[in-house]
């Protein structure tokens, strides 16, 4: 989507000539429409946004930070940070490698392995637990194996990664293969005939061809394995400071009705958030540019 | 994405990697995606019919059906009809501070799903911002069905505003003057020449918040007050049987669900398709 919404940078200029009443909107209906869109924008993401902020803050700056003095409140944090740092570059390695084979080679089916890599989309986060629950579990396929020797994967610490990679799967692969395809093979092609090998292809003219791309990539991917909240339940089995990532903790503080601790862990998160929105704001201007170059 | 891919008509496999690039992908999404989806739809055909049919339709579940689905609908209707003001005014006008409210609309996708959920419910609650002003007149939107509406309502509003935006830019601007030198007056030239362009990704625009918001789950646990019959979600029943160890009746529903999603996906795919092709012309 890079392209896409990079492009919208750009506004059509008022064609010259054209009757302006009939291609463009009267004061009144401009005013009216701009209000509504901006109104129903304040009210479901500017006010959410803020009152995440505002309930963390409820009792003041000491209440906010002695949330985070909290043991189980860090070694939330610490699986949160540990879940992203596995399944990020796992889906990193994924994507690159899945859209160079869709983008540089004709093999048949390739549209059906592109519409399977999309799947996990299209599967509720509840459901995307529930299969490693129904694999690993103990009543699993592997179950009981696991049990004998005492290898623990749902309700600890591997059962939050996979699920976490399940739900982050298609980030990277889908904002690579539409941008490799159209960028086609005949870089690649140059270099290879100029006698490079296959690495040294990848690394000196495809990387820095597909980097903005990655890193949009990876900026969405990141954010949603630190955010995931349905699957990572579904596996976690919600042992405080063991197998509780950041929203995990938030909801148990929450139903304590520890407001203020749960809206200021939740605040931690809103600021991902907002970095990640930021950081790939930059990144679609850094690419609209590259792309102007 | 309508790129069309470009690549020459070498002979193939010039390029070193088809082997490894191959194997990996097709071993990462199996052992990842396919593999552990096929565990439901086997844990699945191990029940019989009536089983099946116990699980999946009891008039618990089928409530949450209700639920699910009518929400979802109402969420995307909405969102069709703001996200194309936003997407319109985002394309066509400019005002101070375009940008930012350009990047604010990512928010639902960038914001984990259980800080919207608790935020929305503190907004929507009797002593919240939004709550406090429509209790008093009888509406009661935390803990009903009108906050499982208001979750859904946010998760899937960048969704029509994506899809939009690319369709409105790519839009010539020759069409308009073609339809107003023709005499149509500017309702005219939005309701018979603008709005027929975007019909097919308005709909797939609504598909996508549409699909999402079926299997939403985080957003929606923390407002809807989870009142079995009434504001229990679909997904949420999946996770109440799993907490009652009941892993087949869990695993049914989470097979009607995959089903449902999956036709989604088709639809979505072929609503993509007719909308490429629709532009090409």
């Amino acid at each position: 989507m890079a392209s896409t919404i990079a492009s919208t940078l750009v506004v059509h200029p008022a064609p010259a000539g054209a009757t302006p009443r009939a291609t463009h909107d009267p004061a009144w209906v401009r005013w009216t429409l701009t209000a509504v869109a901006l109104l129903f924008l304040l009210f479901f993401l500017v006010l959410p946004l803020a009152a995440v902020f505002t309930e963390a803050l409820r009792r003041g700056v000491g209440a906010y930070f002695a949330a985070f003095r909290d043991l189980d409140a860090l070694a939330s944090i610490r699986l949160t940070l540990l879940a992203a740092v596995i399944a990020v570059p796992s889906n990193i390695v994924f994507g690159v490698a899945a859209a160079w084979l869709i983008a540089k080679f004709q093999f048949r089916g390739k549209s059906l392995l592109t519409t399977l890599i999309d799947l996990p989309f299209a599967v509720s986060p509840v459901i995307s637990g529930l299969i490693y629950v129904l694999v690993f579990g103990l009543q699993g396929w592997f179950g009981e194996w696991l049990l004998d020797h005492d290898i623990k994967i749902i309700f600890a610490v591997p059962g939050i990664v996979l699920a976490t990679t399940f739900v982050t799967f298609p980030f990277v692969a889908r904002e690579l293969i539409p941008l490799m395809q159209a960028q086609g093979a005949d870089e690649e092609y140059a270099a290879i005939t100029l006698g490079a090998n296959g690495w040294q292809t990848f690394w000196r003219v495809t990387l820095p061809n597909i980097k903005w791309g990655l890193l949009y990539g990876v900026i969405l991917c990141n954010a949603r394995a630190m955010g995931e909240f349905g699957a990572v339940s579904v596996v976690s089995g919600h042992i405080r400071g063991e197998t509780n990532t950041m929203p995990l903790h938030v909801e148990i503080l929450y139903n304590e009705y520890n407001f203020v601790a749960a809206f200021a862990v939740a605040s931690l998160l809103a600021l991902l958030a907002i970095v990640t929105l930021v950081l790939k704001a930059f990144v679609e201007w850094r690419y609209a540019q590259s792309r102007r170059a | 994405m309508s790129l069309a891919a470009t690549l020459p008509r070498t002979p193939r496999r010039v390029l070193p990697g088809f082997g490894l690039s191959l194997g990996f992908t097709l071993a990462y999404l199996g052992l990842i995606v396919l593999i552990p989806l096929s565990a439901a739809f086997l844990k699945t055909a191990g029940m019989s019919w009536d089983e099946f049919v116990t699980a999946v339709a009891s008039p618990r579940v089928l409530a949450s059906y209700r639920l699910s689905f009518l929400a979802s609908l109402a969420a995307g209707m909405v969102n069709m009809f703001f996200g194309l003001i936003v997407a319109w005014v985002l394309v066509r006008y400019s005002f101070p501070g375009r940008r930012i409210v350009d990047a604010l609309v990512d928010l639902p996708f960038a914001l984990p799903t259980a800080v919207a959920g608790i935020a929305l419910t503190a907004i929507y609650s009797k002593n919240g911002w939004v709550g406090r002003w429509l209790e008093p007149h009888g509406i009661k939107v935390a803990f009903t069905e009108i906050g499982v509406f208001v979750a859904l309502t946010f998760i899937g509003l960048p969704f029509v505003v994506r899809t939009l935006q690319p369709v409105l830019l790519e839009l010539e601007p020759e069409i308009e003057e073609a339809a107003a030198s023709l005499g149509a007056n500017r309702w005219d030239t939005i309701t018979r020449v603008i709005l027929p362009e975007l019909f097919p990704a308005l709909l797939t625009g609504f598909a996508l918040a549409f699909a999402r918001a079926l299997g939403e789950y985080g957003s929606v646990v923390f407002i809807s007050g989870n009142m079995p019959m009434r504001t229990e979600i679909t997904p949420l029943l999946i996770i109440t049987k799993l907490e009652q160890y009941d892993y087949r009746g869990a695993t049914a529903i989470a097979v009607v669900m995959l089903v449902a999603s999956f036709s989604m996906l088709l639809l979505i795919n072929l609503l993509q398709k007719w909308s490429r092709r629709y532009h090409r012309i």
